[in-house]
């Protein structure tokens, strides 16, 4: 079996979460908010709404050298902005279908809806997450080595 | 016969009833037809496991007047299905008292059309180990 | 370049504890474009602002990092400070390092490794920001009360008497509500009408108060402040401006087997109908339902009869249009249908009553004028067992069992209800046995548990905790079978009547309004607050106020409470003569526009339109070119415009493309 980093005691994924600002954003600050734990590999960016979070957005994460990457938005039918997360969702399916043709493994990309009361839902969300990421091991397929710093 | 011990967790995983939903209203006592003969009576069976109090439950006469109708589960608001746990209860103390009763193969030739499919169940539980 | 300025704060030891903030604040010092850094332990604080500000002053900085709790806290409080200096409020970001990272990572390494790299990708976006400007937009000074209850009624009261005009919109031909059922109201043993009434009255002639009776809301669009919404007014076939509410086509008209609504069923009414003597509007009403000129041609009395010429059997419903700054919900509760709880033998005997259906029997102005007689011989019943939590407190699991209908929450209302009952039967028949069977008894408000004790103790009605586990109607009785947890006791009661303290629901109404209005609502359909203790009556939709029981169960003086302060909330806002809007908006840049409408279908606001504009092109001639312009005062800023956009053309101010890639660069690194 190759050496990967994977392989490599103790090495930790790159997880970019894309939280929207009125439902999974206010999740995962429940969490906080509750001293519940997930891994710090986990890094949140807001958007206001689910639907801002554009496929491209997800391709430089992985070109850039993120391991997997979530989006987080409002169940159906609690969007803030109420069609958001719906074109969020279809937006996504063809997206992951897409990485999966490139080979890029499922298991790196999910969307997730989270409400802002659900601060024990965002945590077992990211700690399963982190889990299969971790797993995989790290992100061949999309990474761009020239964009990897020395 | 060996000296086996009906425990709160064997109770609890074969009957899958969550005490700790009972909310102490008494509505399954309401309900039980055999309310009069009990000594200890539906609603305190749940307490009682909850408490871990098997070997009380598992001992009294009360367990087997139980006539498993399954009124206190259609009733019961907080669907804790005290019936199950008698019934667990009573599968555990039959088994701990012996071998097995009941071989699967011999199962065919006892069946007839009338007999309930419930009841099939219920042999196989309490008969086979 | 960007003169930035990074401030990492301890929040006393939130943050400290688990992150080493002078390490965030030594890192920051050596990030391109970071001029200054700085660490303190409460950023929030008028010490915290003045070092912000100071150094704004004194480095000339252009754009500000904090690095502290959930920008949901305190992002607007910072903006403020930085704006008092002279710097744009958007020339400001916070990073996340409390609630999403000293609170959840316990090891301060990589708790502190984690804050840097949030703190070097917060700098990469304020480098970025360009400064905004918010818009304005008007008020429009209206408000809209959806429900003619108490709730209604009271916030409208309210809102109208601070000097704003109000539309009370009813689904009922009156306002009135539940409240008008019934008939004393607990703890003071009120008649409910003598208090309902008078502020029917003084809702119906108040002179910025205008009722939309027998309508419904058909359509909301718009945003806070600057709501257009469609009201249906259902055709009565009475024209309200004529009708005198004298009555006489009620006693002439021949159609009289309708179940009267009003009585719960109890009884029956005419076809052409006044809900009640105190409606208001005091005007009638055709049920098309029953109505034999409507659906046979026969008939017609009632037209012959009115001396005012109200009747018109040609009226249609009508659409009307109007604009509202603010919108109250308050529509209300249904007593659940407890059909499906055949223990009780509801549908087996009339003498089994809900608690509504008992309140009408003995209400003066009920089907029995008040003397409680059975529903099935109007004998007096001389048993009665009152059984609570009939479909409340509830677990609903789909996997067990058949589903009846019945609610995981508690009913507040009964344990009250149900005691004033006994007292209020003991009152008039003494020699009546009353049971109650209880599994706790809830009497949280003022003076509450003094008035239950006083029917145990002063007028003897039996309390058991216990369950009733069946019903059953024989020679003429109902056989009633029950537990007695503390005696240990099964009872066997020959009881008269049985009466059902059955669960409270949210008007079936409402989860349609909520999508209109994009208002939440919980799994059970009550109207969710912003936040559920601090923020109580509002929505979380900007200019939706909640009161009532749509929000939660409640009895009479929470509800208007409650409805004082949604009257509140929704004056504070029609007092404003424009509200600043939200700068973070959508826009497209026009050459790169193809005018495609791609955008215009998926914006939920529709905020979106295409205009034909002239552009000056590179070789010197004029093309018109179709391109989308986005409204700012009606963008609300979700950014689904912006992945559709097949050009890049359209981006989100605050947070561009450009902005969130160089937070996700950073955060890969």
């Amino acid at each position: 079996m190759p050496v990967t980093a994977a392989n490599k005691e103790g090495w930790k994924p790159k997880i970019i979460a894309f939280c929207c600002n009125w439902c999974s954003y206010s999740g995962a600050d429940l969490a906080g908010t509750n001293r519940l734990s997930y891994p710090a590999e986990v890094k949140i960016i807001r958007v206001p709404c689910s639907c801002r979070v554009n496929p491209l957005f997800i391709l430089r994460a992985f070109q850039r050298g993120a391991d997997g990457v979530i989006l987080c938005g409002c169940h159906p039918g609690d969007c803030h902005y109420s069609t958001g997360n719906y074109h969020t969702r279809r937006r996504m399916t063809l997206l992951f279908s897409l990485l999966d043709y490139l080979g890029v493994e499922k298991e790196r990309t999910r969307v997730e809806w989270v409400s802002a009361a659900e601060g024990q839902r965002f945590v077992d969300v990211m700690n399963s997450f982190v889990a299969e990421v971790t797993a995989l091991g790290e992100n061949r397929r999309l990474g761009d080595l020239r964009c990897k710093e020395n | 016969m060996s000296a086996y011990k009906v425990t709160q967790e064997e109770v609890l995983a074969v009957s899958g009833v969550d005490p700790k939903k009972c909310m102490r209203c008494g509505k399954c006592s309401a309900t039980c037809p055999a309310y009069d003969e009990m000594e200890y009576h539906p609603h305190e069976f749940v307490a009682m496991v909850e408490k871990g109090e098997i070997e009380k439950l598992a001992q009294s006469k009360s367990l087997y007047l139980c006539m498993t109708c399954m009124a206190c589960i259609q009733r019961c608001p907080r669907q804790v299905e005290p019936a199950k746990l008698v019934e667990a209860v009573r599968a555990a103390v039959i088994r701990g008292k012996g071998a097995t009763h009941l071989k699967p193969d011999a199962l065919p030739d006892m069946l007839d059309p009338d007999l309930p499919q419930q009841a099939i169940v219920s042999a196989m539980r309490k008969y086979t180990r | 370049m960007q003169k930035i300025g990074v401030f990492v704060c301890w929040c006393g030891s939130n943050i400290a504890a688990t992150v080493d903030v002078k390490a965030v604040a030594e890192a920051a010092r050596s990030v391109p474009g970071v001029v200054f850094s700085a660490d303190y332990q409460y950023m929030c604080s008028q010490a915290g602002q003045t070092m912000i500000t100071d150094a704004i002053r004194e480095y000339g900085l252009t754009g500000v990092v904090v690095c502290s709790c959930s920008p949901r806290m305190h992002e607007a409080t910072f903006r403020k400070a930085v704006q008092k200096v002279g710097l744009n409020p958007y020339m400001l970001e916070v990073a996340n390092i409390r609630e999403q990272c000293s609170w959840v990572h316990k090891d301060m390494a990589v708790g502190t490794e984690k804050a840097i790299m949030l703190m070097k990708a917060a700098v990469a976006k304020v480098q970025l920001n360009a400064p905004l400007e918010a818009g304005k937009s008007p008020v429009t000074k209206r408000a809209l009360v959806i429900g003619g209850g108490i709730a209604g009624m009271q916030a409208a009261l309210d809102i109208a008497d601070a000097g704003y005009d109000v539309d009370i919109v009813e689904k009922n031909p009156s306002i009135g509500g539940k409240m008008a059922q019934l008939d004393k109201t607990f703890p003071t043993l009120d008649c409910s009408s003598c208090i309902v009434t008078p502020k029917m009255v003084e809702v119906g002639q108040h002179e910025r108060i205008h009722i939309y009776s027998y309508s419904e809301i058909e359509e909301v669009k718009g945003f806070v402040g600057n709501f257009d919404v469609t009201i249906r007014r259902k055709a009565r076939y009475v024209d309200e401006t004529k009708c005198t509410g004298c009555g006489a086509c009620m006693e002439k008209c021949p159609m009289k087997k309708v179940p009267n609504e009003f009585n719960q069923g109890l009884d029956t009414r005419s076809c052409i109908y006044i809900p009640f003597a105190q409606a208001v509007p005091k005007v009638a009403t055709i049920d098309p339902n029953y109505c034999l000129k409507l659906n046979k041609g026969a008939c017609g009395i009632c037209s012959k009869v009115c001396a005012a010429g109200a009747i018109n059997y040609e009226a249609k419903d009508e659409l009307v249009t109007e604009k509202y700054g603010a919108i109250v919900a308050a529509t209300g509760f249904e007593v659940i249908d407890v059909s499906k709880y055949d223990e009780y033998a509801y549908t087996q005997s009339p003498d089994v009553v809900t608690s509504l259906e008992y309140e009408r029997l003995m209400n003066a102005a009920g089907p029995t004028g008040g003397h409680l007689k059975r529903p099935s011989d109007g004998k007096e019943p001389k048993t009665i067992v009152f059984v609570q939590c009939v479909g409340s407190r509830e677990c609903c699991d789909p996997g067990k069992g058949e589903l009846r209908g019945g609610k995981p929450y508690c009913s507040k209302v009964c344990c009250m209800y149900t005691a004033k009952h006994a007292m209020l039967t003991k009152d008039h028949y003494p020699d009546t046995d009353i049971y109650v069977f209880y599994i706790d008894v809830r009497t949280p408000g003022k003076n509450f548990d003094e008035f239950y004790r006083r029917a145990v103790e002063q007028y003897g009605v039996h309390y058991i905790k216990g369950a009733v586990g069946k019903v059953t109607p024989e020679g003429g009785k109902l056989k009633v079978q029950a537990s007695d947890l503390i005696l240990n006791e099964q009872l066997h009661i020959d009881a008269d009547m049985v009466v059902l303290a059955a669960a409270i629901e949210p008007s079936p109404t409402a989860r349609h309004l909520a999508t209109m209005l994009t208002a939440s609502m919980d799994t059970n359909d009550f109207f969710t607050e912003a936040h559920p203790k601090l923020r109580p009556v509002e929505s979380p939709t900007a200019g939706v106020f909640l009161a009532g029981m749509c929000q939660g169960p409640k009895d009479i003086p929470e509800t208007v409470a409650q409805a004082g302060a949604a009257a509140a909330k929704a004056i504070g806002l029609l007092a404003k003569n424009e509200l600043v809007g939200n700068p973070c908006v959508a826009h497209s840049d026009e050459w790169m526009c193809n005018g495609c409408s791609q955008c215009e279908t998926v914006c939920p606001y529709g905020a979106i339109t295409y205009v034909d504009k002239e552009f000056k092109m590179p070789d010197r001639t004029v093309k018109i070119r179709r391109v989308a312009q986005v409204n700012e005062a009606v963008c609300q800023g979700c950014g689904a415009c912006t992945v559709t956009c097949p050009s890049g053309a359209m981006d989100l101010k605050g947070f561009t493309n450009k902005e969130i890639m160089a937070e996700v660069d950073a955060l890969c690194r």
